[in-house]
């Protein structure tokens, strides 16, 4: 029995290993995050094969940190797997300063590239030239309990300062009940605490870097910043929100456990989809904090579609990018499944739309978005691009182990002054390495 | 009196195999459990066991959004197929250490396990390129070659201390009765150890299945495994904890059955020679 069945299962193997593989004529291969809009896009995709009977679209979706690990392979080493890639804020400025990117300045005039939002498609231009259209963009900022902030006697401003937010979390806070005033990203990670702390940061009047490129974690700005931080934190947060991610927080927040919540805009169709959330009709949004220095707590990035330089299908990924990212495409969404459900924070032309505007986040994501500016993002003049991250190839290592020491001080491992010194250290030690200073 | 502490004894043992056992399995019940909640079950707190409403709709979906069937094909076909490959070169290797050894025999077997201490992020890039330049991206037979490199030492180790078991004095004796190697090898010493190959085969099998860094770096849509499969599911901006995990139990389900029914040949190849 066992024989047989070993004889069947390499029988079946080696007649489709020696198969082979029919290549169809012109084959896009997609590669793309999991997210909602990005697996709606690929529901909706009959419309662009329809439009384009020549081309057929083979999807290739990632979690989005394996996805970046993959497309960053291929790209560096022209690989040549992927035609359209889906790539964020970080990666742009700088595939695009190595030509890595196909420009995508030739586009259709019928596509509007005046009509993309100024904050983005700045994040996506490199040198003049635009290297990724926005497929959807988000910012972050407040989503708060507006039952809890009444029972707590507090009303919450448009644009609140971290002064209110500070004393509203303990106010909201009721840890016997489970309640907690804030929840606020711990894990450690360039693109989960360093996202956040960054952003926050740059309210501070704190930065990375001065115009030498020498690290500034020493300075008083970022020991304000992280020691706001981790008081507010460990006075209104929840257990354990060093381990904290945005899903965790998500989870926290949907089962009613989270006073407020800072996390990226893209979560508001979340929080407020009655399906999955059980606080949906009480939540309210707010811009991100500031601390009068004149720069908001919140982040900006875009999830883009770019072409690799190596594909040999240029014309037919344009195409294909045009579609995706077009006014008609935003016009498809609506009427298949709704305005709540169009990919937020591309276009100028969106946010004119009366019917979006009823969208009761919608206001506040554009309002966010155009609160960033990707290069000016800190208070002092910089000599990088980026709002929650330096767009330089050696950020996402820095940064990660920077996360790690300020995750260890949330959890109380090591106090706020060691984990800043030993920000200081690592990222001097790498910066020297990478030529950036002596 | 003896009679009973012996009872009891065994009771305890039983109860602690069983303890053990649920507490290595429970994930795995955990993920199958949440693959038939919906997305607001998965996250309840506190988590809900048994008292949710089961739906198939994360297996709709799923089905809906992705090839399963292709996915689940180039599984087999890597798996399997890396599985035999490596056999076929093992074999002769592991019978030329285990009966013919040489003087530098054991360096060359620790050559062979300390290839299995490189991390395989190290050589990334330069078998990404010579995959490239070899027209291998994407492909099934690109992945059987390199799992079965990867893979090659723990099969010649494996195969290697199962012949060791075997006395060398019964290969002696098939030569004098005029065996030629080819039929000491496949006649004689393969049936012998044919356990031992048995559970070779099951794990390599089970090992190629799970591997999941060059499945991932080294595949896009063609050649994509199971692996791929699961990554497409997880998310670290959307709570997708149920969709991802009908999708993992539909990716670890074929192994699993595999090796329920093979566990026999399992067991008794890897307790094979432990009791002498």
């Amino acid at each position: 029995m066992f024989k047989a069945g070993v004889c069947a299962v390499t029988g079946a193997v080696l007649a489709t290993f020696l198969a082979g593989q029919a290549d169809a004529a012109t084959k896009l291969t997609i590669a793309t995050v999991n997210n909602g809009d990005m697996v709606r896009m690929q529901k909706l995709a009959d419309d662009f094969t329809t439009k384009n009977p020549d081309i057929e679209l083979e999807w290739v979706t990632l979690e989005e940190n394996i996805l970046r690990q993959r497309v960053t392979t291929d790209i560096a080493t022209k690989g040549g797997q992927y035609d359209v890639m889906t790539i964020g804020t970080y990666e742009v400025p700088i595939w695009g300063e190595k030509g890595w990117l196909v420009s995508l300045n030739d586009l259709p005039s019928s596509y509007d590239v005046d009509d993309l939002l100024p904050a983005i498609r700045g994040g996506l231009t490199v040198n003049d030239q635009l290297y990724a259209s926005p497929f959807y963009g988000e910012s972050s900022m407040v989503m708060y309990r507006k039952d809890l902030m009444a029972k707590a006697g507090m009303e919450m401003p448009k644009a609140p300062t971290w002064d209110f937010i500070g004393k509203a979390a303990r106010a909201m806070t009721d840890k016997e009940n489970e309640i907690y005033g804030v929840c606020l990203r711990g894990k450690a990670g360039w693109g989960e605490n360093m996202a956040f702390l960054t952003a926050m940061s740059n309210s501070f009047g704190a930065k990375w870097f001065d115009m030498d490129w020498k690290p500034q974690f020493t300075g008083e700005a970022w020991k304000k910043t992280l020691g706001f931080y981790i008081d507010l934190m460990n006075d209104a947060g929840p257990p354990g929100a060093s381990s904290n991610g945005f899903n965790e927080n998500l989870a926290l927040f949907q089962s009613g456990k989270c006073g407020m919540w800072i996390d990226a805009t893209v979560a508001a169709s979340f929080v407020t989809n009655p399906k999955d959330s059980k606080v949906a009709d009480e939540v309210g949004f707010a811009l991100a904090p500031d601390a009068g220095l004149g720069k908001r707590g919140n982040w900006l990035w875009a999830w883009s579609l770019g072409i690799p330089a190596g594909s040999q299908k240029t014309d037919e990924a344009k195409k294909f990018v045009s579609w995706a990212t077009s006014k008609e495409y935003l016009a498809l969404v609506a009427s298949e499944e709704g305005w709540a459900n169009v990919p937020p924070g591309t276009r100028t032309s969106l946010y004119e739309n009366p019917e979006y505007a009823k969208v009761h986040f919608a206001q506040m994501t554009i309002d966010s978005i155009n609160a960033a500016d990707p290069t000016k993002p800190t208070v002092d003049p910089v000599p990088y691009v980026g709002v929650q991250f330096v767009a330089i190839p050696e950020f996402q290592g820095i940064a990660t182990s920077v996360g790690q020491q300020f995750s260890a001080a949330l959890a109380g491992a090591m106090s706020v002054d060691e984990a800043l010194e030993s920000a200081q250290a690592l990222t001097e030690r790498s910066m020297k390495k990478a030529g950036y200073i002596k | 009196m003896q009679t009973a502490l012996f009872d009891h004894k065994k009771a305890l043992v039983t109860v602690c195999a069983w303890a053990i056992g649920l507490a290595i399995f429970f994930p795995i019940l955990w993920t199958i459990l949440t693959g038939f909640k919906t997305e607001a079950d998965a996250i309840a707190s506190p988590p809900l066991f048994m008292g949710f409403d089961w739906t198939l709709e994360n297996y709709n979906e799923v089905l809906e959004r992705s090839n399963y069937f292709r996915h689940f094909m180039n599984s087999v076909v890597i798996s399997v197929g890396s599985t035999l490959l490596g056999l076929l070169i093992a074999i002769p290797a592991a019978w030329a250490m285990a009966f013919v050894p040489a003087k530098h025999t054991k360096d060359i077997l620790m050559w062979m396990l300390s290839t299995k201490m490189l991390p395989p992020v190290g050589v990334l890039i330069p078998i990404y390129l010579m995959f490239r330049d070899g027209g291998l991206l994407d492909t099934r037979s690109g992945l059987v070659l390199v799992l079965t490199m990867i893979n090659l030492p723990i099969i010649i180790w494996m195969l290697y201390t199962y012949f060791k078991e075997i006395p060398g004095e019964i290969l002696e004796a098939a030569r004098m009765d005029g065996a030629t190697l080819w039929s000491e090898i496949v006649y004689v010493l393969t049936p012998m150890a044919v356990p031992g190959i048995a559970s070779t085969l099951l794990l390599n099998v089970i090992l190629a299945w799970n591997e999941a860094f060059w499945t991932l770096n080294l595949t896009a849509a063609e050649a994509a495994p199971l692996t791929a499969f699961i990554a497409s599911y997880s998310s670290p901006e959307g709570l997708f904890y149920a969709k991802l995990s009908a999708a993992s139990t539909m990716a670890i389900a074929p192994i699993l059955i595999m090796g329920w029914f093979s566990q026999k040949q399992l067991v008794r190849g890897l307790t094979f020679g432990a009791v002498k």
